[in-house]
């Protein structure tokens, strides 16, 4: 095969298994920003949250690595709800500012907790060994591990986009973020939709931040780190919009890892440029609403 | 037609496959008194954006003393001569009444362009902001916060920023809604009392209020124009009489 | 409008009372003395932590920078570090690279060249709001300091620009090794750069700023050249930025990319919220406090520092959203009405 489409497959496949992540943890993100317009920038700290979640489980419990994903999703989700109902319900009336702060409150305290019982050094998490080593295509290997994030990840666009497209909750989901007043007083209640769809956002988040171990490494850092990234997905993509995280992650990921590939140091650029270039020219991003 | 202060040719806007605005005309001669009416969802307060600049029409040309504004930008309209009041108040609540009207004169004189002085130092900036609280009865609430004055009174406000832009054109989006009956009647005094030249178009619902204040009434139904004409003629067109039903105009309590 | 009417005394009398409002807002209160007074008995009270105390004031004057696009004029932005940082290292690669020690002139080309910056930016991406402006202002931001660490080369890297020197001020005032002629002159200088700073924010301009933060729909709808003063509270503010910039690395000898570090947009925002926005004295006690609380806590233990700056976050949002200003004010105002009859 001739080197440069060795190198093009190989920056793809890459580029896939990390625009999937991307897509899977910034999903729930945009979809609540774009149903409640709330900024919430603790998104990164549930992240965090669910891969410890996941560290502890395997490591301390020894409990598989796919269940734990499960449980992790479905905790973190649970807590989340929790979250949504007591604290940042009292501010949905307030200014993005005020809305910034608290979750920035809430991801410093989030880390500084994770840091207290687990400490900043990075952690992995062991896997099956389905998970480990790579699978034979014919013409090259590819690692398990990214190709059970693409193929995870097409799943589950497959079930948000039904669920999205062919419910009765994902026609509520759509009618609110269109128009949330119109919404209401159709009589779909939208407080109760906004804390399911919070509650998914957050499971998924953690689902990611989960899968994340194996590619980046889980230290507390992460919910500060990556959060820049998942608003950057959303904001790209635009917000409420499932077509418009999945078309961002794709651009952007697929970007990202062509920039380290080509241009080892000058790569990390990409994909702040790209997403300069995307916002100045649709301010709202690819599907949002102006 | 070239005395027209305002003058709205073919206007057409639509919200997807929803027409908002249809081929209307309308305008404005020095020293007019309009008002405009129709049913909810006619489109009336969407075609006062149109013509201030805050949404753009689909086709169609807008022109202020004779000169084509359709590109201009709302703040050139403004600056231009044209004023406008907002259906749902549109104030500066964290800041005081005063200094509400003191803000609009200094935009209004190219004053705010000054990094150095005080904005106190201009005088006549407060004096003049000053008369025009005081035309509606609100100099004591000059030193308090807009968002601590109850929402008729902040009508009020809404009303002299308007006025204090000294505008060619007025266009009044329902003044003296959710105003009080014992207040409403000091707006349309001070209209009553404003310089016979401005051209002035009010949307209204108070049919009182119209027929005090109008000599032309322009009917807009579904976003189209249905009718024009002065008020009796109006009030016996059967034609305007289907479209509102039977339904008497609200009156005042 | 009223010209003809004869006014009676009790309206005069509530005229002028309104009119002495404005004309007198502008004139310093006692109180205004406080926090230089505090920053002057500092020098003689510290006289060991005169490192410590420059490092206060150069966070202040940048706290006060962004409370002019935050607090006056309500642009949220997350890179405001891109400025200081450009500030620093306009001085750092001067005195590293060109042999350009004059420290006074230092900070004026750093006031250019952030100021510069901030313009070109400013211009292009002050036409978007909320997130679409967080996120500009973010990717701008860590986009100078990628460029910063591709030609480490040039500007050292993460590892920085060590042991710059300096010539002495004036060509007077050596530079000791407590520091304290470092700290006189960071006080000038936010003396200074405060003087232009208020006369801003109570000038017609400043007032524009205002009503632009208040209801931006009703500035356009009155005739307000928005985006001209968005820019302009932009470049000053920006070049102010940069002036702190270069009094950081002039009074550090030393600079490093991690000026341009997210955490440090974040740092002096949390600074500025905690003492309260849109009041320009809020920038003295946020810094003042957030520093001095970092430099006793974070050292016992950097852990506990962060979970308590996110739990006081959390709660100045629910309970004190007008900052630690805001408390003082509601507090001075609760004991005047006691002692009033």
């Amino acid at each position: 095969m001739p080197h440069f489409a060795i190198i093009a497959v190989s920056i793809l496949f890459d580029g896939l298994a990390y625009a999937m992540f991307l897509f899977i943890t910034s999903v729930g993100l945009s979809v609540t920003m774009g149903l409640m317009g709330f900024v919430n920038l603790a998104h990164g700290a549930f992240a965090m949250a669910g891969g410890y979640v996941v560290v502890s489980l395997t490591k301390d419990f020894g409990v598989g690595f796919v269940p734990s994903l499960v449980i992790a999703a479905l905790v973190v989700g649970a807590v989340s709800a929790v979250f949504e109902r007591t604290l940042y319900r009292r501010l949905y009336k307030s200014t993005d500012l005020e809305q910034v702060l608290l979750t920035i409150g809430l991801a410093f305290m989030a880390i500084a907790t994770a840091t207290y019982f687990y400490g900043p050094i990075p952690k992995s998490v062991p896997l099956p060994d389905w998970l480990q080593g790579d699978i034979n295509l014919g013409f090259r290997t590819f690692p398990s591990y990214r190709a059970f994030l693409i193929a995870l990840g097409a799943v589950l666009i497959a079930v948000l986009w039904y669920a999205f497209e062919r419910t009765n909750i994902g026609a509520k989901i759509r009618a609110a973020v269109d128009n949330r007043r119109m919404a209401e007083s159709v009589g779909i209640n939208v407080d109760r939709l906004f804390t399911l769809t919070f509650a998914v956002g957050s499971g998924l988040a953690a689902l990611g931040g989960g899968l994340a171990i194996q590619l980046f490494g889980l230290n507390p850092s992460f919910a500060v780190l990556y959060l820049v990234l998942f608003l950057i997905v959303v904001a790209v993509g635009g917000l409420g919009s499932l077509k418009g995280t999945l078309l961002a992650a794709l651009v952007l990921g697929i970007f990202d890892t062509a920039g380290k590939y080509l241009l080892a140091d000058a790569g990390g650029f990409f994909i702040y440029a790209v997403t300069v270039v995307v916002l100045l020219i649709k301010p709202a991003g690819f599907y949002g609403r102006e | 037609m070239t005395d027209a202060a305002l003058q709205v040719q073919g206007f057409n806007r639509n919200f997807g496959a929803l027409q908002v605005t249809r081929d209307v005309n309308l305008t404005l001669e020095r020293g007019a008194r309009r008002a405009l009416i129709g049913p909810n969802g006619a489109g009336k307060t969407t075609l006062v954006n149109l013509i201030t600049g805050v949404l753009k029409p689909n086709s169609g040309r807008v022109l202020l003393n004779g000169e084509d504004i359709t590109t201009s930008s709302q703040a050139e309209r403004a600056r231009r001569g044209l004023a406008r009041t907002f259906q749902i108040n549109q104030l500066f609540r964290g800041l005081t009444v005063l200094e509400n009207l003191c803000m609009t004169i200094g935009e209004r004189d190219g004053n705010c362009n000054n990094l150095w002085r005080t904005a106190g130092a201009k005088r006549s900036v407060i004096d003049e902001a000053l008369d025009h609280l005081d035309s509606l009865r609100l100099v004591d609430d000059s030193l308090k916060l807009v968002r601590e004055l109850p929402y008729g009174r902040q009508r009020l406000v809404e009303i002299a920023i308007a006025l204090a832009q000294k505008p060619r054109v007025l266009l009044l989006d329902e003044p003296a809604a959710g105003v009080p009956s014992s207040e409403s009647h000091l707006i349309l005094d001070v209209v009553a009392s404003l310089d016979p030249d401005i051209a002035i178009l009010i949307i209204e619902h108070d049919m009182d209020v119209v027929f005090r204040f109008a000599k032309q009434i322009t009917v807009l139904v579904q976003g189209a124009v249905l009718v024009e004409g002065a008020p009796n003629e109006i009030m016996n067109n059967e034609q305007v009489r289907a479209v509102y039903l039977g339904q008497e105009g609200r009156r005042h309590d | 409008m009223a010209a003809s009417e004869t006014i009676s005394p009790e309206r005069n009398a509530a005229r002028e009372r309104a009119a002495e409002y404005l004309l007198s807002r502008h004139r310093f209160h006692w109180q205004e003395a406080l926090p230089w007074l505090i920053a002057i008995a500092a020098y003689f009270i510290f006289p060991d932590r005169m490192t410590f105390g420059s490092q206060v004031l150069v966070m202040v004057m940048f706290a006060l920078s962004l409370d002019l696009i935050l607090g006056y004029a309500g642009i949220v932005t997350l890179g405001h570090a891109a400025f200081f940082g450009i500030g620093a290292y306009t001085v750092g690669l001067g005195a590293a690279r060109l042999g350009w020690t004059e420290p006074i002139s230092g900070l004026f080309a750093a006031a250019m060249v952030s100021a510069l910056v901030g313009f070109l930016t400013g211009w292009f991406l002050l036409r978007y709001r909320g997130l679409t402006l967080l996120m500009l202002t973010l990717a701008t931001a860590i986009m100078l300091q990628e460029a910063g660490n591709l030609r480490s080369d040039l500007s050292g890297g993460y590892d920085g620009l060590p042991g710059l020197e300096f010539k002495p001020l004036l060509g007077i005032f050596q530079y000791d090794l407590y520091g304290r002629a470092n700290y006189i002159y960071a006080l000038v200088a936010l003396a200074v750069v405060f003087y232009f700073v208020r006369r801003i924010v109570y000038s017609p301009f400043g007032q524009a700023l205002t009503g632009i933060r208040e209801n931006i729909r009703r500035m356009h709808a009155i005739g307000s050249p928005v985006h001209r003063r968005l820019v302009t509270v932009y470049t000053i503010a920006a070049g102010i930025a940069g002036i702190a910039g270069a009094l950081f690395t002039q009074t550090n000898a030393y600079v490093t990319l991690t000026v341009f570090d997210f955490d440090n947009s974040a740092k002096v925002m949390v600074m500025l919220i905690l003492g309260g926005t849109g009041r320009l004295y809020g920038a003295f006690i946020g810094a003042a406090v957030y520093m001095v609380l970092e430099d006793h806590l974070s050292k016992l233990s950097p852990t506990f520092w962060q979970f308590g700056i996110g739990l006081l976050l959390v709660l100045a949002v629910l309970f004190a959203r007008r900052g630690l200003l805001g408390l003082l004010e509601d507090a001075s105002k609760y004991f005047t009405k006691r002692s009033k009859p």
